[in-house]
């Protein structure tokens, strides 16, 4: 039992070491390289920026919090709805379907000016940017989910007269699970990639405003921490929802 | 548990009534692809009919117009003197697929409980027996908390058949429900099946390709014949079976009635 642990304990080491080795390479390299300080700030320097100016990096990553949240939500409610309204209408499903694939082509970043100048510079475009960029591999997953009941499961169900409404929740929704949590793990990052595109764009508070300002600046130890923040909070929503994934299963195993 | 089959066939009629039926698929054209014709059956209730034919007779699509899974094409169909879509939602009729087709994320008690979950509304017919009692009944008490996925082949197909009993079905409808296991399995699900029979003389309609299977299952064989799918013959084997349908595989009557159902099926190939 020990060897097993100290091994599983090595194996959970293993990323530590190479991200650890990954920066002493860039920490070394860089006055190797003669880059200056204001192009690609050290390690050192970043965790400096992060310790010295938490709690104004902090006061900007909260809007960021709030507006990929809210995307997150919205994006994959509405993308649940419209899947459960696919899957009971071929009609609704082909006249539509072919308009959101082509939406789904457009580049977030050609989406985005159309809705700033549309809905302003408050939180609302930026949410609304976050739930498009959540919205589709939401949609795509929940379509086939709910579609993945086999010939045989819908004839026990008939035979057994089951509503349309239990078929649903006995059959067609715990069969779409597995694609849904994956569909939430994708969100999860996506969202917060919609949210400072979108501050990008147009806002003075948020960390993708905090990295255009420090870019033009040359502030490169703060652009540094902001997107630091700004894949920890990716990372934190993925977590969560790997969690809320895991305590789900385990509580239907129990 | 209700008594012996032979009191509840002495005491009810028809169990599935057919005249002149003719099933098959509605094709794209407006036109429909006949799988079998002119079926006059009359079923008792009580009553072990075996179907034995070769692919492609309408077998299975006999059994699925009796479920409603299926209109008929032509001809009347009656379920215990009801429209098919009467009797199954009533719970009168119960359906066991070859494939078990259990939900893997439910426990195997669970999924015997299904039938309690969903489509209770025109239900009158009392459930007399809990999903425990019916797993023991089917060997599987131990079981009952595992998932479908830590079952074998022949263990999935038991709680399949519990989960069809729990309804207190009329007809039991078995669509070759061990076509997919081995001998020895299906020899012994076999006999459970006859021993549940016995004791709920429950109506079963049983289609198979096996020749022994029927005989030893069938009170009655109902022979098909394929292109056109028709009714060939209606072997009665309760002459040489007696009352509860107990005869060994072995037993000389039981080698010439397969031997007579072979030549039958052989028969149709020249």
């Amino acid at each position: 039992m020990r060897g097993r642990d100290s091994s599983r304990a090595f194996a959970a080491a293993l990323p530590a070491l190479g991200a650890a080795s990954i920066i002493l390479v860039w920490w070394v390299a860089l006055p190797l390289f003669g880059v200056p300080s204001f192009i690609v700030p050290t390690p050192p320097a970043v965790a400096a920026k992060l310790a010295g100016e938490w709690r104004f990096l902090l006061a900007n990553a909260l809007p960021t919090v709030v507006e990929s949240l809210l995307g997150f939500l919205f994006g994959n409610l509405i993308a649940i709805g419209l899947a459960i309204l696919f899957v009971y209408s071929r009609h609704v499903r082909a006249a539509y379907f072919p308009v959101i694939l082509f939406f789904n082509t457009i580049p977030v970043l050609a989406l985005a000016p159309i809705i700033i100048l549309i809905f302003g510079l408050g939180l609302l475009p930026k949410i609304i940017i976050a739930a498009i960029i959540c919205f589709f591999p939401t949609l795509v997953n929940m379509v086939r989910g709910l579609t993945l009941a086999t010939p045989n499961e819908l004839e026990l169900m008939h035979v057994l007269s089951a509503s349309k409404a239990e078929v649903f929740w006995r059959l067609r929704a715990p069969r779409s699970v597995p694609l849904l949590f994956t569909s939430l793990k994708i969100a999860a990052t996506t969202c917060v990639i919609g949210a400072v595109v979108g501050e990008w764009i147009g806002s003075n508070q948020g960390l993708g405003a905090l990295i255009i300002q420090s870019t033009f600046n040359y502030q490169s130890d703060r652009l540094f921490a902001a997107v630091f923040l700004a894949s920890s909070l990716a990372l934190l929503f993925f977590g969560v929802v790997a969690l809320a994934e895991r305590w789900f299963i385990r509580a239907r195993l129990a | 548990m209700p008594g012996p089959g032979g009191d509840r066939i002495a005491a009810r009629g028809a169990s599935i009534e057919a005249r002149g039926l003719a099933i098959g698929y509605p094709e794209v054209d407006g036109r429909s692809a006949i799988v079998l014709s002119d079926v006059d059956l009359m079923v008792e209730q009580g009553d072990f009919l075996a179907i034995l034919g070769p692919s492609g007779c309408g077998k299975s699509t006999l059994l699925r117009v009796v479920a409603d899974l299926l209109p008929p094409l032509a001809g009347a169909i009656s379920v215990l003197g009801m429209p098919p879509a009467h009797a199954r939602s009533r719970r009168e009729v119960a359906f066991v697929f070859q494939d078990p087709t259990l939900l893997p994320w439910r426990t195997v008690r669970q999924n015997v409980e299904l039938p309690l979950q969903v489509g209770r509304e025109n239900v009158t017919r009392p459930v007399e027996a809990t999903s425990d009692e019916l797993l023991a009944l089917v060997g599987l008490a131990e079981l009952a908390d595992r998932y479908p996925d830590q079952l074998s082949g022949g263990q999935r197909q038991r709680v399949a058949i519990a989960r069809a009993l729990l309804c207190n079905p009329s007809i039991l409808l078995m669509d070759e429900p061990f076509g997919a296991l081995d001998e020895i399995t299906r020899d012994r699900l076999n006999d459970e099946l006859l021993a549940i029979w016995r004791r709920t003389g429950t109506t079963i309609l049983f289609v198979t390709h096996s020749i022994m299977e029927a005989v030893y299952l069938g009170r009655r064989v109902l022979v098909l014949a394929a292109d056109p799918g028709r009714v060939q013959e209606i072997v009665d084997l309760r002459p040489i079976k007696g009352a509860s349908a107990g005869l060994s595989r072995e037993a000389p009557e039981a080698v010439a009635a397969m031997a007579r159902l072979r030549q039958l099926l052989a028969g149709q190939a020249s």
